[in-house]
């Protein structure tokens, strides 16, 4: 195991454990208003301080974990659920008008540029979380329906596919239970580097008005509250930023890691 | 090349319709009447119908759409529900803020990442290497928005060599004007060199394991002219696509820096009209936008097309 998929790790269970946690346990509520001690510096009190209303940032971090990882992993399941039948039906059927379908409908999301797309997705049908996660998770399917049915061609080709095929398997049947696992490696990567892709872009949805609501906490909404803030607290943006840099750090090691891990090939090459 | 570069056009042309339908149906079921919102609660019924005519709102769903489309072909695109002027014109105004600022990063991005990626390369595994690419890991982690707001800190507000927001114009000079958009053209251009430079650094591997640069070696050359002569060359291919496809992702990118610097780009102009439910602005500015992407796209895969003739046969 490489120390990228042991960092990787590391730092994604950080995160998620804080999310979880934040479901029976916040050193503070999130959402209590305590003026008197409003934009205190990180103290023994307050481990990362409190924001303009005094609320405890440490425990709104803790519950904005859980917002971006919700998004997130809502997200690249909507990317997967659609886009793997997807790419399996594709390659199931290499060559015909179907495939031709999908692959082309999947360019045409790719060329749209997805960040102006979740604007205008979130802005008209409104702000929140739920627009947000069908914002981001419609451009989560093209890339799995690519990843898949290119694996899938490859292996489509084999010698045990064609002794399930004379065995009688029908190509649906072939799909799930001969493919699919074989491309399953390959999609749990791609989910971890869409995953904190996801996050990336919930952050920016949110730090613009067009994720979680208040009293939600988002980490973006917390970097767009801090904004005027920033001269004489700059730990309401620094925090926030961090969080989210960390996530995205851990997922991203923890996605290369694994792609090492999961392919022997590249292991021999690498070492 | 011919063959595919028409195959290519009429894929780009498909793409453009498909996204105006796509683009004109979401701002169709956008609750809300523009009318009624311009006009207020108590207007009357006349008033409005009167509006909504003038506004081009009165006619069928399809004729709408086709109006909408023939005229932004002739650079009419209608008129701002808001502030009554044409839309093209105050896109026109915004473009001279979101296009430079976009070329300004590219640029940015560019010369910080070639350099990273070629020493990265040529010291592979080695500390350097590894320096360079647990930076890139992180500028790939970090919001560029987020990042924006520690440069306002730190070179705004800390050490006030640039202001923290706004744009000077450029009528005060080519400098000014670029002194105002250096923060946040380095914001957009960081998570982007961090990308390019880990493409200039694989791409550039690829090409030093080949025959040719052991030839190269062979008749002579030092490492560092055989780098230069032939891997970086060589190398380039590949990081030239990025580029192309980077550019287009630095113009949708700058919706979001362009809010944490208040400058009056198109980004701010999409936000406005968004809280303004000015939607016709909307739908103008995201087609220009998808059209400049999707074109930009085109265009690189035809000029990849070009020079690689491998590319040509797969579609």
């Amino acid at each position: 195991m490489s120390r990228n998929l042991i960092l990787g790790a590391v730092l994604s269970s950080l995160v998620l454990l804080a999310a979880l946690m934040s479901f029976v346990w916040t050193p503070y509520d999130y959402a209590a208003l305590d003026i008197p001690n409003k934009l205190q510096p990180p103290n023994a009190q307050h481990w990362f301080g409190t924001d303009h209303f005094g609320r405890d940032m440490f425990s709104m971090i803790m519950v904005g974990a859980r917002t971006s990882i919700a998004v997130a992993l809502v997200a690249v399941g909507i990317g997967m659920a659609l886009g793997v039948p997807l790419g399996l039906t594709a390659a199931a059927r290499k060559g015909s008008w179907l495939d031709e379908v999908i692959m082309r409908g999947n360019d045409l999301v790719f060329a749209f540029p997805s960040l102006v797309i979740a604007i205008l997705i979130t802005a008209v049908f409104g702000a929140g979380a739920i627009n947000a996660i069908i914002a981001i998770g419609i451009f989560n399917i093209p890339v799995f329906a690519r990843i898949t049915r290119g694996a899938a061609l490859s292996l489509w080709e084999r010698e045990f596919i064609l002794a399930a095929r004379v065995s009688g398997k029908g190509a649906a049947r072939i799909s799930a239970e001969h493919i699919l696992p074989n491309v399953a490696n390959l999609l749990i990567v791609q989910g971890t580097i869409q995953f904190s892709l996801g996050i990336l872009a919930e952050a920016g949805l949110s730090y613009v008005g067009l994720g979680a609501q208040p009293p939600t906490p988002s980490w973006g909404r917390m970097l767009a509250d801090a904004q005027t803030m920033v001269s004489f607290a700059p730990h309401l943006a620094l925090i926030p930023g961090l969080a989210i840099i960390v996530t995205v750090l851990g997922l991203n090691l923890l996605g290369d890691g694994l792609r090492d891990w999961l392919d022997p090939r590249i292991r021999v090459a690498r070492a | 090349m011919l063959r595919y570069a028409l195959k290519r056009l009429i894929s780009l042309f498909i793409s453009l319709v498909v996204a105006s339908v796509v683009i004109f149906a979401v701002i169709e079921v956008a609750p809300g009447d523009p009318a009624s919102f311009m006009l207020g609660v108590n207007a009357q019924e006349d008033t409005l119908a009167a509006l909504r005519a003038e506004l081009g709102l009165d006619g069928s769903k399809i004729q709408r759409y086709f109006n909408w489309v023939s005229g932004m072909l002739v650079g009419d695109f209608g008129t701002s529900y808001t502030y009554r002027t044409p839309v093209s014109q105050m896109i026109a105004d915004r473009m001279w803020v979101s296009l430079p600022l976009a070329l300004y990063a590219l640029t940015l991005s560019t010369l910080i990442a070639f350099p990273a990626g070629i020493y990265a390369a040529a010291r592979r595994g080695k500390p350097g290497d590894l320096t360079v690419m647990g930076a890139t890991q992180l500028g790939i982690a970090v919001p560029n928005f987020w990042f924006a707001m520690m440069l306002v800190l730190i070179f705004a507000i800390k050490l006030r060599w640039f202001s923290a927001g706004g744009f000077a114009g450029w009528d005060k000079g080519v400098w000014t004007g670029l002194h105002s958009l250096t923060l946040p053209a380095i914001a957009l251009a960081l998570p982007q060199a961090a990308i390019l430079a880990r493409v200039m650094r694989s791409s550039l591997l690829d090409i030093l394991g080949e025959d040719f640069m052991r030839t190269a070696r062979a008749k002579g050359l030092s490492r560092r002219q055989a780098l230069w002569r032939h891997g970086v060359r060589n190398a380039l291919i590949p990081v030239l696509t990025i580029i192309g496809l980077q550019f287009s992702f630095l113009l949708a990118g700058s919706i979001i820096i362009e809010q944490v610097f208040y400058l009056p780009g198109l980004g701010r102009l999409v936000f406005q009209a968004i809280s303004a439910r000015d939607l016709i602005v909307v739908e103008s500015v995201v087609m220009l936008l998808v059209f400049a992407v999707i074109t930009v796209n085109f265009l690189v895969d035809l000029a990849y097309a070009g020079v690689d003739p491998r590319l040509r046969g797969r579609s």
